[in-house]
This record gives C-alpha cells, sequence and structure tokens, in this order.
C-alpha cells in the first residue's frame, strides 16, 4: 500500500500530526516502536485499560519501555571520554502509543514572545549558538490555540503575570490545588515572586467524553488509568475516528529510504522481526530529539547541524524539610503550581550574571512539587530498626516540599546525538549515543536561582534545605549521576531559513529532503525553561497544516 | 513452598530481609509482608502463564472496581527476550549477548546467598549484617527488591494485605476512588 504519509512516533508531535492531516483528507500509517497500551486494540477509537496506580509496574519494571537491556543508550559527558562511559537508561521518554505523553504529568505552558528571539532580545553567548526561531509567537499562537482545544487544557488565563498574550481562555478551569502547593505559593508571593496553576492536560471537568481527573497523585511516570490526562490519547482516538488511519505498533523504522532529495518510503522491523519496506508520499518523524536524529543518521543523513545542540533542561532541584507538617503529595495532579520569575530578568539574575562573566542567565519554570512513591521513598530510607518509624514519619514522602526548576541550557554544538559506533539494540540497530555537559551559563542559574528557592523554602516554614541538579555539578555539594534525570530533550535538528545551519526548514520540512518532516522537539531552536510538550504539538499541528493546506479551526 | 528458590536458598533470603525490614515492636517487617515471597515470584516469574511481570489494570478492587491487577500482561517477543535477559542471564545465548554477556538475577541471588553461608539462618544478627554488608552490590539488590516487595502492589507477592502502605497510613493504589478536591487542598 501507499499511504500519503507515514508517521514515525505516535507521541504527542506525530499524534497531532495525524490528527490534522487525516482531518484533512489524508491517509496515514502510524509506525510505533513501543507496545500498544494506550487504546483499544479491538476500536482504536477508544481508550484502553492498561494504565494503573502501579509502582511496580511503571517505575520499577520499564512497562512503557524502553527497556534498557533490549534498547539501551550510551552516554559520555564530553569527546574526551572515549567511546562511553555508561550504557542503559539514558533520558528514556516512553516507548509505546503515545509516547512522552503517557508518562508526562500534563504541565504544558506555552513559550513566551522572547523565548522567540533569543538572539535578539537577549544577545550571544560565548560557546553557544542561541539564536532566533525562524518563526514569532503570534505566528504560532493559533496553533496553540486549536492544540490545547483538541487535548483539553484547564488554567488560569489571568494567573501569570508574565505570560504571553493569548486569543482566548483555557479550555476548562484550574483544576484543586495540592495543599502543599498552596503553602509554597503563599510562601512565594511573600518573597515577591508569582506563583499560578499549572496550565495542566487533565481534565478539570468532564471533558470531549472524557472524565475529569479525581486526584489519584499518579501522573508523572504512569499512564493515567482513567485517561483524564488529554495528550495524545484524544488526539489518537480523533485520528482513528477518521478512518483514515493505520496503526502499527511494535514497528522499528529502521531507514528512511531516499533516492535524491525525495523520499520513497520506509524500511521497518515488524513484531516478527522481520524486515519489510513501505512507501508513503510523505515521511513525518517523530521521535523525539534523540530517536529522530538516530533515525536520520541511520539513514544515511548528513547534515553538520545534525544530532547538535541538544539541550534536556538543566534541572535545579531545591528541597526543603518539614516537620511538622503532613504534605501529602500524593494526592493531587503532581504538580499544581508553578512560578515564571526565574524566566524574567530582573537587577539581582543581572548582577548574578555579571558577577558570573556573562551577558545575561535564564533559568526555567519553577515547579512546585512533593515527595515520590512508597517504594522509591523506602529506597532512601535507612534500612534495619530504624526503618519502619522512618517510614512512619515520611521524612521523605510526606514532609518534603521540592522546587525542580527547568532551567533553560544553551544550544552548544558539543552536547550531541550520533550513533554509537559498538553498542546495538535487540534488532541489530546501532543505538543512539547522548554527549553532554552542562555550560557556565547554567551553573550560574543555577546558582543564583537555587538560592532564591532555598529562601521561598525557608519561608515555608523548611527546618532544612538543600540545593541539588540534574546532571550533578559539584558545586552543590549533593553527589549525582552526571546524566541527565530531565525527559524533555530538545534540539538536534534545528529549524531555520539557513539550509547551511539548520537541518530543517520553518515548516518542519528537511532541507535536503522535500518530502521528510520533522515532527517533534528535535527541530526547537533553544530551548527556553518551559516544557516542550505543548510547543512540539502545536509546531507539528501547524508542519500538517501547511502539508495539507488547512488552516487551525 | 518457593517457586524458584530452593527451600535453603528460600529460608536464608527470608532471614536477610528481615535484617533490612525487621518486624519490630508489633510493626510488620518484611516477614509480615512476604517480601521474600516478592523475590522469589520475580525469580520465577517465567513459570506462570502470563509470566508474572506487569500485573493488568486499570484497578485492583481495593478501592472499588474489578480485581484486574491479578490478570497480568502477556508479554511480545521482546518483552519476553527483556526479561528473560533480567532473570534468566544471557547463558551463551547469541540472542541475548548482543551487547555481550548478561548476569541474570537468578544468578546473582544463587551466587549471593550462597556467600552468606549455609549457617546463616543460625547465626546472630550482628553476624548475618556483617556478612551481607561484605558484598554491597549484592546488598543493594536485595535492598531494592525488598523496597518493591515491601510497599509494591500485593499481586506481585509481597507486602501481603497492604501492610506496607498501612504502616505509612497510605492507601497504596486508589482508583477507581482517587482523591476528593478537599483531601488534595485540605491540611
Amino acid at each position: 500500500m501507499t499511504a500519503d504519509a507515514i508517521i514515525i512516533g505516535s507521541g504527542p508531535g506525530g499524534s497531532a500530526a495525524a490528527e490534522v492531516l487525516t482531518r484533512g483528507g489524508w491517509s496515514v500509517v502510524i509506525m510505533e516502536k513501543g507496545r500498544n497500551h494506550l487504546l483499544d486494540p479491538d476500536d482504536l477509537t477508544k481508550p484502553a485499560s492498561d494504565y494503573s496506580n502501579d509502582e511496580i509496574k511503571f517505575i520499577s519494571r520499564h512497562f512503557l519501555g524502553p527497556d534498557p537491556l533490549i534498547e539501551p543508550r550510551a552516554f559520555r559527558v564530553s569527546a574526551d571520554d572515549g567511546e562511553h562511559t555508561h550504557v542503559g537508561e539514558v533520558n528514556s521518554i516512553p516507548t509505546t502509543v503515545g509516547g512522552g505523553g503517557v508518562h508526562a504529568d500534563g504541565k504544558v505552558p506555552r513559550f513566551r514572545e522572547e523565548d522567540f528571539r533569543l538572539l535578539s532580545d537577549y544577545g550571544p553567548q560565548e560557546d553557544s549558538h542561541v539564536d532566533d526561531w525562524p518563526l514569532e509567537y503570534d505566528e504560532l499562537e493559533p496553533y496553540y490555540a486549536e492544540v490545547e482545544r483538541a487535548i483539553g487544557v484547564s488554567g488560569d488565563a489571568a494567573g501569570n503575570p508574565f505570560a504571553a498574550w493569548r486569543s482566548g481562555p483555557y479550555p476548562m478551569p484550574p483544576g484543586a490545588p495540592m495543599y502543599g502547593a498552596l503553602l509554597s505559593s503563599a510562601a512565594a508571593e511573600r518573597r515577591g515572586l508569582h506563583p499560578y496553576e499549572a496550565p495542566t492536560a487533565a481534565n478539570s471537568i468532564p471533558y470531549d467524553g472524557r472524565p475529569g481527573c479525581n486526584n489519584c497523585g499518579h501522573c508523572a511516570f504512569f499512564g493515567c488509568p482513567i485517561h483524564a490526562k488529554g495528550d495524545p490519547v484524544a488526539l489518537l482516538t480523533k485520528t482513528f475516528a477518521t478512518g483514515r488511519a493505520e496503526l502499527m505498533a511494535e514497528t522499528c523504522v529502521s531507514r528512511i529510504r531516499t533516492v535524491g532529495r525525495r523520499a520513497t518510503g520506509v524500511d521497518y522491523i515488524g513484531p516478527d522481526g522481520v524486515e519489510r519496506s513501505m512507501d508513503a508520499k510523505v515521511i513525518i518523524v517523530a521521535g523525539g530529539a534523540i530517536e529522530t536524529p538516530r533515525l536520520l543518521l541511520m539513514s544515511g543523513l548528513e547534515h553538520p547541524a545534525l544530532g547538535r545542540h541538544l539541550m534536556v533542561h538543566f534541572q535545579t532541584i531545591v528541597v526543603g524539610h518539614f516537620a511538622d507538617l503532613r504534605l501529602h503529595p500524593y494526592k493531587g495532579r503532581s504538580v499544581t503550581h508553578v512560578h515564571d520569575d526565574a524566566m524574567v530578568q530582573d537587577d539581582a539574575s543581572r548582577a548574578a550574571a555579571a558577577e558570573g562573566g556573562l551577558p545575561w542567565i535564564r533559568g526555567g519554570l519553577v515547579e512546585h512539587a512533593g515527595g515520590g512513591h512508597p517504594a522509591m521513598e523506602a529506597l532512601h530510607a535507612p534500612w534495619g530498626r530504624q526503618h519502619v518509624q522512618a517510614m512512619r514519619d515520611s521524612h521523605l514522602g510526606d514532609r518534603m516540599w521540592v522546587f525542580i526548576m527547568q532551567g533553560e541550557d544553551l544550544p552548544y554544538a558539543t552536547n550531541t546525538v550520533d550513533l554509537s559506533p559498538s553498542i546495538r539494540d535487540a534488532r541489530g540497530l546501532p543505538v543512539a549515543r547522548i554527549t553532554y555537559k552542562p555550560g557556565h551559563h547554567e551553573m550560574v542559574a543555577s546558582k543564583h536561582h537555587g538560592k532564591i528557592l532555598q529562601g521561598v523554602l525557608e519561608e515555608m516554614g523548611a527546618d532544612w534545605t538543600i540545593h541539588t541538579s540534574s546532571p550533578g555539578v559539584s558545586y552543590t555539594g549533593v553527589e549525582s549521576t552526571p546524566i541527565p534525570e530531565s525527559r524533555h530533550v530538545i534540539g538536534t535538528a534545528r529549524m531555520g531559513d539557513d539550509p547551511a545551519t539548520s537541518v530543517v526548514d520553518r515548516w518542519g520540512r528537511v532541507h535536503d529532503l522535500d518530502n521528510v518532516v520533522i515532527a517533534d522537539s528535535s527541530v526547537f531552536v533553544t530551548a527556553t525553561g518551559y516544557g516542550p510538550t505543548l510547543t512540539l504539538v502545536a509546531l507539528a499541528a501547524r508542519a500538517a497544516h501547511h502539508l495539507a493546506g488547512t488552516s487551525p479551526t | 513452598m518457593p517457586v524458584w528458590l530452593t527451600e535453603p536458598e528460600y529460608a536464608t533470603l527470608r532471614a536477610a530481609c528481615s535484617q533490612l525490614m525487621p518486624s519490630d515492636q508489633g510493626a510488620p517487617g518484611a516477614e509480615e509482608a512476604g517480601v521474600a515471597d516478592y523475590i522469589d515470584i520475580l525469580l520465577g516469574a517465567f513459570t506462570f502463564d502470563p509470566p508474572r511481570i506487569w500485573a493488568g489494570g486499570p484497578t485492583s478492587g481495593r478501592m472499588g472496581g474489578d480485581a484486574r491487577f491479578t490478570h497480568f500482561h502477556r508479554l511480545t517477543r521482546l518483552d519476553e527476550l527483556a526479561w528473560r535477559m533480567r532473570i534468566e542471564g544471557s547463558q551463551g545465548l547469541p540472542e541475548r549477548e548482543f551487547n555481550g554477556p548478561v548476569v541474570g538475577l537468578q544468578e546473582r541471588y544463587r551466587v549471593g546467598l550462597a556467600a552468606l553461608g549455609d549457617d546463616f539462618i543460625t547465626v546472630d544478627g550482628t553476624e548475618q549484617v556483617r556478612r551481607m554488608q561484605s558484598d554491597q552490590d549484592f546488598f543493594a539488590l536485595v535492598w531494592s527488591h525488598c523496597c518493591e516487595g515491601m510497599y509494591g502492589a500485593p499481586e506481585y507477592g509481597g507486602n501481603r494485605n497492604g501492610v506496607g502502605w498501612t504502616l505509612m497510613g497510605r492507601e497504596g493504589d486508589v482508583q477507581p476512588r482517587g482523591y476528593t478536591d478537599a483531601e488534595v487542598s485540605g491540611a
């Protein structure tokens, strides 16, 4: 068969492209290398019932994939480390139908106007490739609005004084605020910050045929058992309802076949392990900022910017302990409050930048969050006679509050994704090798904002606080791995108008291949400090509308 | 009757787990939770059909809904490859050694428990801890599995009757009830 489009990857980007294209009359085949636990296999217009509040299944046993034994990745901090220093799990976004949308806790902020013109508004930074995007916020706004309605976003349009303009309200009001977040928000306000209720792709009320969230507390790293999280189940069920889409799960594309400047189709390995081919008029690649460059490199695409400028968000993690409080962070939607202040320049941040020898620093969105699930908490509790009392007291779960700043990491040419020379996946394909080291800008920004966040936790009543980061760095005094824990993967196939310095054009089309479009966060020029999902979904919808000749509704 | 371990291995493991999570002054520990059973069932997961790897969803029945956790998922070809590699090791099979040999959990437990000594259950607690700490990798492995077996869903063989959750004052899985808005926002 020849579909109008083969879409590689069924996560938020691929799903958004599929929904727009099928609505526009295109036929699509969605190839997803992971399993289908999202949709009813007998009726893809309905969600499945495989997700659950099960820490063993989702946290310990790789239910959403990838399993690091059969799909490992290689990692090193820099090229000086040799071939790699680690093989296993690295920035592993789920390999499953629905991709990263399944495990995300659904915070979906928009970017702000200045995020698209960092070079013009802020200027260059030494050693990094800070640049403007080839589009402005105003151009993307109608697509933001369309996808917010499609996936269902709850939020308060008036809540964030720093927010970009928007053409309408959020589709739903915010859901129930978490107790700990009410306390941390009040403390943040007393310190002059501006917390607000996080825009969240989880229904606060019944919406679009899906129920309102019932606050079960299993958002981040879990699939939603009741499908109150709309991303991307809403997009995929709508796609299959058109009758113009086919899902091929457990199907790994091994190569995009090309002739000259055009792709003719793909080679893929199906569930039975046999390699086959399929033709299509257009190929849409939506594997994420690690798997997408991996596939393009396996396909023989050569471009000096391909695989470069990997960004993951340098996470500043500030923890406070509250001996006299029970914060019960396990009740509610993981994160209900955030603040943007660290993304906004003020005299203090300018002074910190100057002291660090930098022209400017930018932090990131700060999430107000709590502790982990029981087995995870136990792992960090003492063993032996002290164990039971430690778990009853729940110092690491119930009495801890955390700020996680998704710090903007700048695009460095030395932070890369390429093909491992020696490590293979179970299908025999070379795995992605990640080379990543945070830069001086990230350190200076983290130090500055980490201190502010420690002050907020003290204002909240913490009896002690610590400041750490992911990846770990020496200045915090807290040992942690150099492998980033973040699941935000960004860059590696940046967009731009100049084919010499960018991999794709302003519509996501690969400069060197006329009918190959990238529909994920690979195309981001800069990381900003906001979660990438809503923006990559909006960009994917925009690229698909451009292909189909349709407009956002 | 253990699923995969021998009776002596099972007894040694129970004693080791009880050092890590002792029963104390009426509080349940690894013994009451069946933590050794959790580990034994993991090691013998492929003696069940479907293998006891991933419990079903969306509800356990503890907070309403159907008891679906007991309906374990079937594994695909690659799922089975991954979990046989993890549990059984690569055993020299080329299809499991695409990145070199893999030592499985079964071998790690067999070797680790043997190293604790045939007399492990008869020596005093101080000596048991000394022997356990002589192999930090094995200690960390047992500890991580103890945490899962004490506080994970009971359908995996541990956390019997939810004793781990109860001691923490937690409900465990809460679907389809969830929490009310008042429970989320109140102290």
